[in-house]
């Protein structure tokens, strides 16, 4: 009973990231990649997502705050932040860091530092959604297991 | 130099790499102004020294002249003082003969016999032996103490000479009034004179005392002595007095100054007239008009005394002689100088002036040519720099384009992307239309920027045309089905056609040639309202060969008498051979060699071109006139880019167009012949020729044109097809083929759905229904399969097809795929090959236990591609980095395909690809060679890693780069199971198809 009520609202919280443009079909494919033969695939990917994109946003922070800005280690960055959040689907990070690479071409600082702010404020609040999905989903899996037990 | 400083100024503004180009240009002007400054220098020093040997040889002729002027003068003027000094001589011996004559007669006889008389006659006689000697006297030595001896001997007195004017008197008028001479130690009286002037005779000559010193000298010397020259009363000239002394007999030649003085007894004296000698000297000379004469005595140098002087001045400088008359007391010279002026020396003048103006006129030639040089320097300086300038906007406007194009493809992509996601989400069918209108104005916009790129990349001369095997109809196939829609919208016929003359397969670049293909049938489809656009591909031979191309097509019109012409759909179109006439290819003899030259023309019966645009229809962006691109849309630039491909293809392009009937482009393209089978040949369709090999078909239509397509068409899967083009005929060969007994067996019948004007086809069934009903038909099995050709359909005429005995539709354009389609779904055949199992199940197949290598710096990447793969059933190994997955597919490896991200930090995608694909070129060498065995290398003979590209960028640049460096597709990320399906299914499908059946 329990587990349909969570699998609910964890159906609900996903549709509402779609609704509000936090992920996009790529994220659906994800979705389907997973299967009985590979259950925890979504939320490894996403905490890998976490993960490295926690890591390149301290970099880029660093790197922002230096005096002269080295705008071609910050556009690998962003690339590859553009890279993941593509594969995961997350839509806004993804729109953001194009819009951060295009500063990034004009050498714009002060647009540099919008965008980064941007681009972080998107993803504190896609990582907060996250957060609550892949507990949803732990809490799904915990049920699930001690129902098989 | 203002404009050398803009220039570099200029120059600063390019990149650097432009400034290095610049920078030594720059020194090169410097140095070729330079070296223009030492030559005008030099030019300037040698119009100067030319200048000064003119003047130089001027002075050196005219010293030469003036020297031989000089010489002249001193040679005539010696000449002149030798002979005066001659004839002088002469009257002196003549003198001193009459001295020793009067020595002879006047004192050796005794008594003598000479007296006044006497001496008068004989000088007077022998006057012509002196003929400047005056007069002749003779003075007796007379002692005081003998004076009064003498006086009275003689009857006269010892006169004294006037003292006054110091010279001897010689004027018989004063002879009475002269004083009888004073008293002195010795004198001198004349005794003999000559007739003329015998008033002399009594005058003591030693009273004066010019005579006392020359008788006392010419008594002590025993020689002629000259007195200084006095006027002469009679001739009133100036003359000089010679003295001899005469003594006695008996003088010896050595006798001292007293002896001789002891022995003079008398004095002979002789006047003569030196002017007149001079006169008369010259008289006899030549060129005595050129100069001037005088004489001087100058024994008182400090005053000498004119002798000979005449009026006329000379000029210029004065030779002097010596003259020596045989007293060296007295010393004569003689002045000589020229009567004129010396003329200017004209010679040297010209001489020197010609130099002169020689080396004028070479100065003057060599600055006109180096200023003319230094011109055409400063021009070509000017022109490099333009150059340079000119070649930089062209770069410049190159990378431009490349730029503006690469830029706006970026958002493009963006807002394609968007499109696509914006069509999947949930929108009402207004919304859905607006997406994909949008979208569908995406696709034009990259397809044009892709255009201009191509435009771009051609006038840039970068476009390289490949040389890949390809199947001409494979590619007439693809355009076709590209403008399906358009044609079928507009319910135009769209056909193509390919001549048997045709090889199969060709070398050469299928992109380009489609390309320009799709420009021309893009156009026509443009254009084109009703009727039909036609491609036909033939070979220039056989179209040459055919030489009556153009009778047969006008036969065509003349058989229209059904009113419709015998076209694809009965449209009047242009005659297309014009369109060819032009082309170079037609008209030279075919040279026998390997290649294959294609005439591709592809006619339409559309708006046609105006006449006075025909010209320009092939420059870029000009299309026929502006109002066309209001009309109709586009840039007009498909036109030139196909032009400029056809060039690069070694054919031509022409055309022939009529308003309002149609147009028909024709061009011709070289490739080479390929072998069947090339090994890296991309099959799109497998092989399902083999299934309908063996069949017979029947085509019925009324127009052959049409048929020969349709035929064509059938014959490419191997189908035998016979053509009826009656409704007779065709149903005579359908009946046949229900009751024969195989000879006139048919399996498939295609009915154009006009095959006789309107309707005609369906009513085709008609016929055979009535004998169906009437059971006069053998039972449905052997009837063969009935196809509707049809352009379009309405749903009432769908309905109308299945009653009328049709099996199916065929929806025309043709195209092998769709025929293969039809035809397997109708006769069953190729069942074993359903795609309908899906696509996930077929990658699924194909995948399953693949090895494959992801290879991408992206963890959150990798990790989904893997995923995606994993899901079909592939064992995905994951490589961070170029470097990595370098060493991960060093041979040898178990892997079965890699999958690559483009763009990496340290090396990126295209670069490990270069790297990979070189490492088993390597080892393919070494096993070839047999330098190592292909076991060591896990019996693989041949090592070549399928490797696909991953990237974002979908852009047609970035495929041609993976291409290039030795990747084998590419792919799109994310992940589509379509693009995986149908880049994996190349490299997997062989051993699918075996493991599944």
């Amino acid at each position: 009973m329990a587990a349909t009520a969570l699998k609910e609202q964890l159906n609900g919280l996903v549709n509402s990231m779609f609704a509000e443009g936090l992920l996009d079909e790529q994220f659906q494919q994800l979705q389907m990649l997973q299967d009985g033969s590979n259950p925890g695939f979504v939320a490894e990917v996403v905490t890998l997502f976490c993960e490295d994109s926690e890591r390149i946003l301290a970099d880029l922070t660093k790197l922002m705050d230096q005096a002269v800005v080295d705008y071609s280690k910050v556009d690998a960055y962003v690339h590859q932040l553009k890279g993941s959040s593509s594969s995961v689907g997350t839509q806004n990070v993804k729109l953001a860091c194009i819009q951060f690479r295009q500063f990034c071409e004009e050498n714009n600082q002060e647009g540099c530092m919008r965008a980064l702010n941007v681009v972080k404020h998107e993803y504190y609040h896609l990582r907060s959604k996250f957060e609550t999905m892949l507990q949803l989903e732990n809490r799904i899996q915990a049920y699930e297991t001690k129902q098989q037990n | 130099m203002v404009a050398l400083h803009k220039g570099t100024g200029l120059s600063r503004l390019w990149k650097s790499r432009d400034q290095q180009v610049q920078q030594p240009k720059h020194y090169q002007q410097q140095n070729s102004q330079g070296g223009g400054k030492w030559r005008k220098k030099f030019l300037f020093v040698g119009v100067l020294v030319g200048l000064l040997v003119s003047i130089w040889i001027f002075l050196g002729m005219n010293a030469s002249i003036i020297t031989r002027r000089k010489e002249t003068l001193a040679n005539m003027c010696d000449e002149r003082a030798r002979m005066l000094q001659d004839q002088f001589n002469v009257r002196m011996n003549h003198v001193h003969a009459l001295a020793i004559l009067v020595s002879t007669f006047h004192h050796g006889k005794n008594p003598s016999a000479i007296d006044q008389k006497t001496f008068a006659e004989y000088t007077a006689r022998t006057a012509f032996e002196r003929p400047l000697t005056n007069t002749v006297a003779y003075a007796l030595k007379v002692l005081h103490s003998q004076r009064e001896e003498f006086e009275s001997q003689h009857g006269w007195k010892i006169k004294k000479m006037e003292i006054e004017n110091q010279s001897p008197v010689e004027d018989d008028f004063t002879h009475g009034k002269l004083d009888p001479s004073p008293d002195q130690d010795e004198y001198a009286p004349v005794i003999f004179s000559q007739e003329a002037v015998s008033h002399v005779i009594s005058i003591d000559m030693m009273s004066g005392k010019e005579g006392c010193d020359s008788i006392l000298r010419a008594r002590a010397s025993g020689k002629g002595v000259l007195t200084s020259p006095f006027i002469l009363l009679k001739a009133n000239h100036l003359g000089v007095v010679l003295t001899f002394a005469v003594y006695n007999s008996n003088l010896p030649p050595d006798a001292t100054l007293q002896e001789r003085i002891e022995a003079a007894v008398g004095y002979i004296g002789a006047s003569f007239d030196i002017s007149s000698l001079v006169e008369k000297l010259l008289h006899q000379l030549a060129s005595k008009q050129t100069i001037v004469v005088n004489v001087y005595d100058t024994t008182n140098s400090s005053a000498p005394i004119r002798m000979y002087d005449p009026d006329v001045t000379g000029a210029g400088e004065c030779h002097i002689s010596n003259l020596d008359f045989g007293d060296p007391l007295r010393q004569h010279e003689m002045h000589c100088r020229f009567k004129h002026e010396p003329p200017l020396p004209w010679s040297a003048i010209t001489t020197s002036l010609g130099v002169a103006v020689i080396v004028l006129l070479v100065g003057h030639i060599f600055y006109a040519a180096l200023n003319r040089i230094e011109k055409v320097e400063d021009d070509y300086c000017e022109m490099r720099e333009l150059k340079v300038r000119a070649e930089a906007a062209d770069v410049a406007k190159s990378q431009f384009l490349a730029t503006v194009s690469h830029e706006i493809r970026t958002p493009m992509n963006g807002v394609l992307g968007m499109l696509r996601m914006l069509m999947d989400t949930e929108l009402d069918a207004t919304q859905q239309d607006f997406a994909i209108t949008a979208q569908a104005s995406g696709k034009a916009l990259i397809a044009l920027i892709n255009e201009v790129l191509d435009q771009a990349k051609i006038e840039s001369g970068r476009l390289e045309l490949e040389a890949v095997p390809f199947d001409v109809r494979d590619v007439l196939d693809n355009v076709l089905s590209l403008f399906s829609d358009k044609s079928k919208g507009k319910g135009i016929e769209l056909a193509a056609y390919v001549s048997d003359w045709v090889p199969e397969i060709l070398i050469g670049d299928p992109g380009r040639f489609r390309q320009i293909i799709m420009n021309l049938v893009g156009n026509s489809v443009k254009f084109t309202e009703e009727g039909h656009i036609y491609v036909s591909v033939h070979l220039v031979e056989e179209v040459k060969s055919s030489c009556d191309v153009s009778n047969q097509v006008k036969r065509n019109y003349e058989d229209g008498t059904d009113m419709s012409y015998n076209t694809l759909s009965g449209f009047c179109i242009v005659e297309r051979w014009k369109s060819w006439e032009n082309i170079r290819m037609f008209k030279m003899p075919t040279e026998a060699s390997d290649s294959v030259n294609l005439l591709v023309t592809v006619e339409d019966t559309g708006v046609g071109i105006p006449q006075d645009a025909q010209s320009r229809i092939f420059t870029p962006f000009m299309q026929a006139d502006s109002s066309t691109s209001r009309t109709y849309g586009g840039t007009g630039i498909g036109l030139s880019i196909s032009r400029c491909l056809v060039d690069l293809m070694g054919g031509e392009i022409g055309f022939v167009s009529k308003p309002g009937i149609g147009s028909t482009f024709s061009f011709t393209a070289v490739f080479r012949e390929g072998r069947k089978n090339a090994v890296d040949m991309k099959r799109h369709h497998p092989d399902p020729l083999l299934d309908f090999q063996g069949m017979r078909g029947l085509v019925v239509d009324g127009r052959s044109i049409r048929a020969e397509i349709t035929k064509y068409h059938l014959q490419r899967l191997g189908i035998r097809v016979d053509i009826a083009l009656t409704p007779k005929s065709a149903l005579s060969a359908v009946l046949e083929a229900c009751n024969a007994n195989g000879t006139g067996h048919l399996d498939v019948v295609l009915i154009d759905k006009e095959a006789w004007g309107e309707h005609s086809g369906l009513a085709f069934m008609h016929p055979l229904a009535e004998l169906r009903k009437n059971d006069m038909m053998k039972p449905q099995e052997n009837l063969p399969k009935m196809f509707l050709l049809a352009t379009s359909l309405s749903p009432t005429e769908v309905d109308d097809l299945k009653s009328a005995g049709y099996t199916d539709t065929m929806m025309k354009p043709l195209r092998l795929s769709m025929i293969v389609a039809c035809l397997q779904k109708a006769l069953g055949v190729g069942n074993k090959r359903q795609r309908e199992k899906g696509q996930v199940m077929a990658l699924q197949s194909l995948l399953n236990g693949k090895q494959i290598l992801v290879v991408d710096d992206n963890a959150v990447n990798c990790k989904v591609a893997a995923g995606a793969l994993k899901k079909y059933g592939a064992v995905v190994t994951c490589a961070d980095s170029g470097k990595a997955a370098i060493e991960v597919l060093q041979p040898p490896h178990k892997f079965d395909a890699c999958f690559m991200d483009v763009q990496m930090p340290e090396m990126d995608g295209f670069e490990a690809t270069r790297h990979i694909r070189s490492v088993e070129t390597k080892v393919n060498g070494l096993i070839k060679s047999g330098e190592a065995s292909s076991k060591m290398y896990g019996n693989v003979a041949q090592w070549h890693i399928p490797i696909l590209a991953m990237t974002a960028d979908v852009i047609q640049a970035t495929h041609e780069e993976c291409i290039r460096c030795g990747m084998d597709d590419y792919v799109s990320k994310p992940f589509e199971e379509e693009q995986i399906y149908s880049a994996v299914a190349h490299f997997f499908e062989p051993d699918t198809v075996e493991s599944i059946s």
